[in-house]
């Protein structure tokens, strides 16, 4: 479904945040990356969706290169992405939103049905606008559901879990499986979350740049949760990545 | 009325060859038509250009509508419409204006609707304003005037649509104790064309409350200006916000004013201008859209 090859990018600054990054994402599955902050999960995220463009290096989908294609190209192509930081919008309503990711009219059902994977009533916010009177997580929930409401084949995700209540997370796992067991498509998610790491079929480690270790979850969640280890003092267990 | 008058009327009061309550059409400076019912009294004013218009107590949500077409160059109309909204009475009433131009000289629309509403009345307001036709100047100079009584509440929702390339809009309220009112203006602008909109609002009464919010966007060379004065001369809650999209090189400059003489007085501004955001943009890009596409969303919505 996609691959990544030999991708550079550096910061404004010069800062070589992704150094020859490969990888292979494939359809019907869950893949994971994770890694420390500042080690170009993001970055690398952004690239896939064409909001950045890479300094070399190629991004294939489906076979086909779309290394030059812009963002609404890739859009078309099936790309679907949904923001760390979410956007605000005065004056469009979160339905309206919803219709534009669906590139259709939809239903109040429909609405209902997308909202309610997010952990939100559908008659209380599809008339809602998507501004600041959405809280944090309010706002995130619309992002990551105006991702489910598109007719993609790459789900992009980036850190979905910021911002979401535990009652709403537990629903968007679901989500997620949900997506997962459609064998035509791929789901790539950028994320620290142990519940998120637990449910992928691959995890991808991304550090200084480049990919330090992948593999199945199985295999790899196990190094990566002793990573952490516990705190001696309070006996919680410690962030996997400093 | 002619053809231009019923486009007009389809986009600015939602004609579908008729009215369902109360009207007077008023063209190039005529009345066309005009229809009182047992709740709403419509009757020329003597010695001056205009209605009075009396919607009594018992009125429970009539739509009166009073529109002004101006569907050719070379006239500058004025009217003067007082709407009295006796005690209690509930009504929506729509105005606005069109103006059309194709023979090459210029045409003006000046309304000046007062309102004067009894204790309880509640009354929406709805106004657009429109200009279609040649390259000729055309001209829509609304002024409005409110006075709301105790407890008397009053939405105003003004739009300027479009292909107007002057306009000087003016609204001054006096709010008695308990009295709400609500504005929501929408205001385009393009090409060379300029836009004034100036708004006080003077709230006298105890638990008074305006909100005013007015959303513009400013295209190519035009210029807007926006003005606002609230003053709360007793305890009160005023809001008013102006958010503008810039595109071009057009202008925007806004002039907030607020004035608390009462320690009660709780007054706020906010005010937003400059350009679209490009995270905006990407994110519908994401979504599929164009730039284009994605920028005419945003303006559209914006608008609405």
């Amino acid at each position: 479904m996609l691959e990544l090859r030999d991708i550079k990018w550096s910061a404004p600054d010069g800062t070589r945040v992704l150094d020859g990054v490969d990888l292979t994402v494939k359809s019907g599955g869950l893949t994971v990356i994770t890694g420390p902050n500042g080690g170009g999960k993001t970055t690398l995220a952004k690239l896939v969706a064409g909001v950045e463009a890479p300094e070399s290096g190629r991004i294939l989908l489906d076979g086909d290169d779309i290394t030059g294609l812009d963002v609404t190209q890739r859009a078309r192509k099936g790309v679907c992405f949904a923001f760390q930081q979410p956007v605000r919008f005065k004056g469009i309503p979160v339905r309206r939103l919803l219709e534009l990711a669906a590139g259709e009219s939809l239903t109040e059902v429909q609405v209902c049905a997308l909202l309610n994977q997010v952990g939100l009533c559908g008659q209380e916010y599809m008339g809602r606008q998507v501004d600041a009177s959405l809280s944090g997580g309010e706002i995130k929930r619309v992002e990551i559901a105006t991702v489910l409401a598109r007719p993609g084949k790459l789900f992009l995700f980036d850190e979905p879990e910021a911002g979401i209540d535990l009652w709403s997370f537990s629903g968007l796992i679901s989500a997620f499986q949900s997506l997962r067991d459609r064998r035509d498509k791929a789901l790539l998610l950028i994320s620290h979350q142990e519940r998120i790491l637990e449910i992928a079929d691959e995890i991808i480690v991304l550090s200084g740049g480049k990919v330090a270790q992948r593999g199945p979850a199985p295999e790899i969640l196990p190094q990566l949760m002793g990573k952490g280890g516990h705190c001696a003092d309070c006996g919680k267990r410690k962030a996997v990545f400093a | 009325m002619n053809s231009i008058t019923g486009k007009f009327l389809e986009t600015l009061a939602g004609w579908k060859g008729t009215f369902s309550g109360a009207y007077s059409v008023r063209e190039n400076g005529s009345c066309a038509e005009m229809r009182s019912t047992p709740f709403v009294e419509i009757t020329p004013k003597s010695g001056l250009s205009g209605l009075d218009i009396r919607i009594l107590p018992g009125c429970r949500g009539e739509v009166v509508a009073v529109p002004a077409c101006v569907t050719q160059g070379g006239i500058d109309d004025l009217a003067y419409n007082d709407f009295y909204v006796g005690a209690g009475a509930e009504a929506t009433i729509i105005a606005g204006c069109g103006v059309h131009t194709e023979n090459g000289e210029p045409a003006r629309h000046s309304g000046i609707h007062r309102f004067f509403l009894e204790p309880g009345a509640k009354v929406k307001y709805i106004e657009k304003h429109l200009g279609t036709g040649d390259a000729s100047p055309r001209a829509i100079d609304p002024e409005t005037v409110i006075q709301l009584g105790e407890g008397a509440q009053l939405e105003m929702d003004t739009a300027q649509l479009g292909g107007v390339d002057r306009a000087d809009r003016r609204t001054k309220a006096v709010l008695g104790a308990g009295a709400r009112l609500v504005i929501r203006e929408r205001l385009l602008t393009e090409g060379q064309q300029q836009a004034k909109s100036d708004f006080v609002v003077q709230m006298d009464g105890e638990g008074a409350a305006v909100d005013l919010v007015s959303r513009s966007v400013a295209r190519g060379d035009s210029r807007q200006s926006f003005r606002s004065q609230i003053t709360g001369n007793a305890p009160c809650t005023g809001h008013s916000e102006c958010d503008a999209l810039v595109d071009g090189n057009a202008k925007v400059d806004a002039t907030p004013m607020l004035s608390a003489n009462h320690p009660d007085a709780a007054l706020i501004h906010e005010a937003a201008i400059g350009k679209i955001a490009g995270e905006q943009i990407v994110k519908l890009r994401t979504l599929g859209l164009t730039q284009e596409e994605a920028e005419a969303e945003i303006v559209r919505g914006f608008l609405e």
